[in-house]
């Protein structure tokens, strides 16, 4: 009986603890951003052999996180504002906050759509084959505040505000239309140029119908590891790490600039 | 504080309870009393939903809802539009969602009745239906109630089903657990706060219901659920 408690507890506490390893770099970065940091992560390891631990997630619920003292070392936010916001609660090493890149939006389609949409664009969405178009939810979601703000720019939020369904944020919104439900969508290009998403149709929203969509990272002032997270910020700044966030639907602001205003 | 949404989650979980109880009785007799030896299959099933995680529930049925899926053509077919995004397509999901909590209760109910009282009333000549409405029926008044309350309650704390399926239309499809979320996501913390203590003040008095009534009713058929 003792011999099998305590075989008990030997297996359990295998379970518990993790093998040691070196620390891993922990950054919660928002949802748009999965596929570009998956990359940057693998280029920053083979440079320094620092392991990039990513939780994708909501940046609304990262915030809530990180001020009930979640272990993160960096944020990568799809919105400045919440950054901004950890800035002023004292949450962040001061001087950190790097504005890395400009969030853009397409409209998208499933392939077998008849609709030519590169050729009509917004007209596409009025068309009567479209019933439901999907966006992040604009009350939270950064690329579906600027969804919405898009549809007021091109006149047309009042004729399509019925068809509207709302992601919880944009990755959902993707889903919902890639899966066939929902027959548009106004999506983050990062998520449009995905493996699963490259199939399908897609045009460009033009910059000036919408606010810039500002991508922003700050080290947080619980970091375990300064130097480290100071490393991987520096890396994000380099001429590689901008190259592959453009490859992957971002635009870079010119070095040295940040809080760019979108051209 | 969103009554529009509270009233949205009402009306979802009253429709998703009535419905419960016409598939569940049905359903419940004969898990209760069949001998097919293949019922352990059926049963497992019918518990699925107190295991898999919601968001895998939901996931399914977007895909089932959709113009691929079988449930979407059918639909498409009858009415010309989606099931997704619509309150149609939340109920058949929660409906889903809530089976296990409508059915363990009535079988664990309909087991309880004494074998003796049914042999005795096919003895005296009546058929299965009238055994089933003068006897087992009766006999079962509490753990139907408590079947009742558990799926409206159940359905209407639902929140990851209705996230995956539902699209966050108001008055459609934005239930009270949504609404919630959405507003500790907007960083409204009171507001969140507020239609939260709300729903956790309406699913006590529920719950104290359905124990009350079975206290008085003196009955505990369904006590040993969901261990049965």
């Amino acid at each position: 009986m003792r011999s099998s408690l305590r075989l008990l507890f030997l297996l359990l506490a295998l379970l518990v603890s993790r093998p040691a390893q070196a620390q891993e770099i922990r950054v919660a970065a928002a949802a748009d951003l999965k596929f570009a940091l998956d990359e940057l992560g693998s280029h920053y390891e083979k440079q320094t052999g620092r392991k990039i631990d990513v939780s994708y997630g909501s940046s609304g619920n990262f915030l809530a996180q990180i001020q009930n003292g979640a272990p993160f070392d960096l944020f990568l936010s799809a919105d400045i504002e919440y950054p901004r916001k950890l800035e002023a609660a004292g949450l962040i090493e001061p001087g950190t906050l790097y504005e890395y890149a400009l969030g853009r939006i397409v409209i998208w389609m499933p392939s077998d759509t008849r609709i030519e949409l590169a050729k009509v664009g917004w007209k596409a969405l009025l068309d009567p084959s479209i019933q439901k178009i999907s966006i992040g939810n604009p009350e939270h979601a950064p690329y579906g505040r600027a969804a919405v703000a898009a549809l007021h720019s091109a006149g047309i939020y009042e004729q399509v505000r019925a068809k509207l369904v709302y992601g919880e944020n944009v990755a959902q919104a993707a889903q919902f239309v890639a899966s066939g439900n929902a027959q548009a969508g106004i999506l983050a290009l990062s998520l449009a140029i995905s493996p699963a998403m490259r199939e399908g149709k897609r045009w460009e929203v033009p910059a000036n119908m919408y606010p810039p969509i500002e991508q922003a990272a700050v080290i947080l002032k619980n970091t375990k590891d300064k130097g480290a997270a100071r490393g991987f910020l520096t890396f994000l700044k380099s001429a590689e790490a901008r190259k592959i966030l453009e490859s992957y639907g971002f635009s870079v602001p010119p070095p040295g600039k940040t809080g760019a205003q979108a051209q | 504080m969103n009554i529009e949404a509270l009233l949205l989650s009402i009306r979802l979980a009253l429709c998703v309870s009535a419905i419960l109880f016409l598939i569940g009785v049905p359903l419940a007799y004969w898990l209760a009393y069949s001998r097919w030896r293949g019922k352990f299959l059926l049963e497992a099933v019918v518990a699925l939903p107190l295991v898999l995680p919601p968001t895998v529930l939901g996931f399914y049925m977007l895909l089932a809802m959709g113009p691929h899926g079988a449930l979407g053509k059918l639909w498409y077919a009858a009415f010309g539009h989606g099931l997704a995004f619509t309150f149609e397509g939340l109920v058949i999901a929660s409906v889903l969602y809530s089976l296990p909590f409508a059915v363990q209760p009535l079988v664990a109910s309909f087991e309880t009745v004494d074998r003796k009282l049914l042999d005795a009333s096919a003895v005296l000549g009546a058929g299965s239906m009238r055994t089933f409405s003068r006897i087992i029926l009766p006999l079962s008044v509490p753990g139907i109630i408590t079947a009742l309350v558990l799926s409206f309650a159940h359905t209407l704390g639902e929140f990851g089903v209705v996230l995956m399926v539902g699209g966050n239309l108001p008055g459609v499809t934005r239930t009270v657990s949504i609404d919630i979320y959405d507003r500790a996501q907007s960083l409204d913390y009171s507001g969140a706060s507020r239609t939260a203590l709300l729903l956790l003040v309406i699913s006590f008095l529920v719950l104290s219901a359905v124990y009350g009534v079975n206290r008085r009713a003196g009955r505990r058929a369904w006590a040993s659920w969901p261990l049965r």
